[in-house]
């Protein structure tokens, strides 16, 4: 499933040739369409020549409706792909600066270096503008920082502003596009060619114009209708990549290690756990939330948990682990970073960090799958000790003397306080902090 | 050589849309051209002043220290760039030093103002984070509704100025 790990998959010389490569198409296809000459840009703001437009608009339609596609038959995955973030009242200001520099200069930052490129010089200074200017935008933004990172919402599409699936706004984009090409085309045949009122057309002319349109109309029509993938299709298309972790149980972690990290300032610690709600109520890990399966698939949530923190470990916890495991399989196919699974569930919990009799006994004889272990007296909530345990190292310290220290401490602790000790058990840490977002488009 | 005419628009944006296409899909990102502009000055800046570069936050996030402003792909997009135009010039006669100006201004004044919207422009797409080329076509291809508001705020910018500089163009 796309995208390629370049570095990782092919090795450096290769991750340096496909961004020349694709600069080099870049290029090419800007110059063969004429954008290497600011009269031909200039002229879309006339009315004169929609060149601008028509390459535009057709390259961004083009383009995202093979991203769409593949989107939902599984050949990409979008959560993967760089969005452009939205801080709207910078994008807006620097839009509308950008559009008077354009019709200024008569070139963008990307078509003034193809004019460049074939010894246009007015090319040439367009491009020693634009670093200048860049120049001063980086000299001068710490002035308006506050506005530059002002109205910010984030990867934020147009399929979540609307509410529908990605096929829907792509029809609606092609739509658009091609009103507006008509649209444009007309404009062009009053102001530009002079063609007279009784002879306009507001319908494509060519036969190809047709076929072009209808080929847009039905490759979006598709993608509407085959839709984005949902949390349990993304884990097919991704058990074959991720399976492996869940098969070689390195994503299972082991309650002391759990224990160990919620103790640990450096890491934020989010447990979701999947238990019933009549479960959790007798019974929860501190700073455990309830969640249902439903909220695992539900994209809104799914935003929340991919805006925490970079340091932010996820688990998910149930009875046993079997529950644990789908949930891990569907916040992983939605490209949550750094998810968990604590390995036996509560009831592996509790039988490391086991509750006073006093709360709760262990169940006799035979018991199901995601069956609790353990009978609750009353409701208790995270109120023993259980729910948090304290942490204590079986390796002692070299020539340190905290050992000594805490268990001087807990002799003069009152004895009615004193908390039972969490048992010494050898785990393996399993727990690797993985950065988020390593793609970055062109513009960092 | 005389030069070739341009291929019809279409065509030229279905292949931009496919190399588009393709960018997102090898490396997971876009087009960019501003970014790489960037790079390009703050190295620049690095090699003349560059304990300036430690103290500008904006610079030294791309050069403080022994950071490579230039060790970036973006960096090699633009090399591509240039080299793609150019080949893409050459194959159709266009590669000519020249300077393409409306025919009511002098070359002087194209020069000057070329310069000048290219500062604006410069500006503009720091601020907007990204150009024509990363926002516009890379975030309108993803559907990043910031690109969008982005690239209907530059047409409504150039339309507004449009008239009031016609004596540029016309």
């Amino acid at each position: 499933m796309g995208p390629f790990q370049l570095t990782a998959e092919f090795g450096t010389w290769i991750s340096y040739l496909v961004p020349l490569l694709i600069g080099m198409g870049f290029g090419a296809a800007l110059e063969m369409s004429g954008f290497g000459d600011s009269r031909k840009l200039a002229a879309q703001f006339y009315f004169k020549d929609i060149t601008v437009l028509r390459v535009m608009f057709t390259a961004i339609v083009v383009a995202s409706l093979l991203i769409g596609l593949s989107s939902a038959i599984g050949l990409i995955d979008f959560d993967a792909l760089f969005v452009n973030p939205t801080y709207l009242a910078p994008q807006i200001v620097g839009g509308v600066i950008m559009g008077i520099g354009f019709i200024i200069g008569g070139f963008c930052p990307g078509t003034s270096l193809v004019a460049a490129s074939t010894f246009k010089i007015d090319g040439l200074f367009f491009v020693l503008g634009a670093t200048f200017g860049i120049f001063l935008f980086g000299e001068t933004v710490s002035s308006f920082e506050g506005f530059y990172n002002s109205t910010f919402l984030g990867r934020f599409t147009l399929p979540e502003l609307f509410g529908v699936d990605a096929g829907i706004v792509l029809i609606g984009v092609v739509f658009m596009a091609l009103f507006m090409f008509l649209g444009g085309e007309m404009l062009e045949d009053v102001f530009g060619k002079k063609v007279p009122a009784d002879k306009l057309r507001f319908y494509p002319k060519k036969p190809m114009a047709w076929a072009f349109g209808g080929i847009l109309i039905t490759i979006a029509f598709v993608t509407a209708f085959v839709g984005q993938p949902d949390a349990k299709r993304l884990w097919e298309l991704k058990a074959a990549e991720l399976g492996p972790k869940m098969a070689d149980r390195s994503v299972y972690v082991h309650p002391m290690e759990v224990a160990e990290l919620t103790q640990n300032t450096g890491v934020y610690v989010k447990i979701l756990d999947l238990r019933p709600q009549y479960h959790y109520n007798l019974f929860y890990l501190r700073n455990s939330v309830n969640v249902t399966m439903d909220q695992l698939e539900d994209p809104d949530y799914i935003k929340s948990l991919k805006a925490l923190p970079a340091n932010t470990v996820i688990f998910t916890v149930s009875t046993d682990d079997e529950v644990a495991a789908i949930g891990w399989q569907m916040l992983v196919a939605q490209g949550v970073p750094n998810v968990y699974i604590i390995e036996g569930g509560v009831n592996n919990w509790m039988s490391i960090f086991t509750p006073p009799p006093c709360l709760a006994y262990p169940k006799k004889g035979e018991r199901k799958a995601e069956e609790p272990a353990f009978v609750f007296h009353r409701a208790v909530g995270d109120c023993c000790n259980t729910a948090y345990p304290e942490i204590r190292h079986k390796e002692k310290p070299t020539d340190c003397h905290l050992e000594s220290f805490s268990q001087d401490a807990a002799a003069h602790s009152e004895a009615g306080e004193k908390k039972p000790e969490a048992p010494i058990v050898k785990f393996e840490r399993k727990v690797k902090l993985e950065r988020k977002a390593a793609v970055q488009g062109g513009c960092s | 050589m005389t030069a070739k005419p341009y291929v019809n628009p279409y065509l030229g944006g279905t292949l931009l849309g496919i190399v588009l296409f393709s960018a997102f899909l090898l490396t997971g990102g876009g087009l960019g051209a501003s970014g790489a502009i960037n790079r390009v000055q703050v190295s620049v800046v690095d090699l003349v002043a560059p304990n300036h570069v430690d103290r500008v936050p904006y610079f030294a996030d791309l050069a403080g220290g022994d950071k490579n402003p230039l060790a970036d792909p973006s960096v090699l997009m633009l090399v591509g760039v240039l080299l793609g135009g150019f080949a893409s010039g050459l194959a159709f006669g266009r590669v000519k030093p020249e300077i393409r100006r409306g025919p009511n201004v002098s070359n002087a004044t194209r020069l000057i103002t070329a310069f000048i919207g290219g500062a604006i422009m410069g500006y503009g797409a720091r601020l907007a984070r990204g150009c024509t080329s990363g926002q516009a076509l890379s975030g309108g291809a993803v559907l990043s509704v910031g690109s969008w508001a982005f690239m209907l705020s530059v047409f409504a910018g150039g339309y507004m100025l449009a008239w009031f500089v016609r004596r540029l163009w016309n």
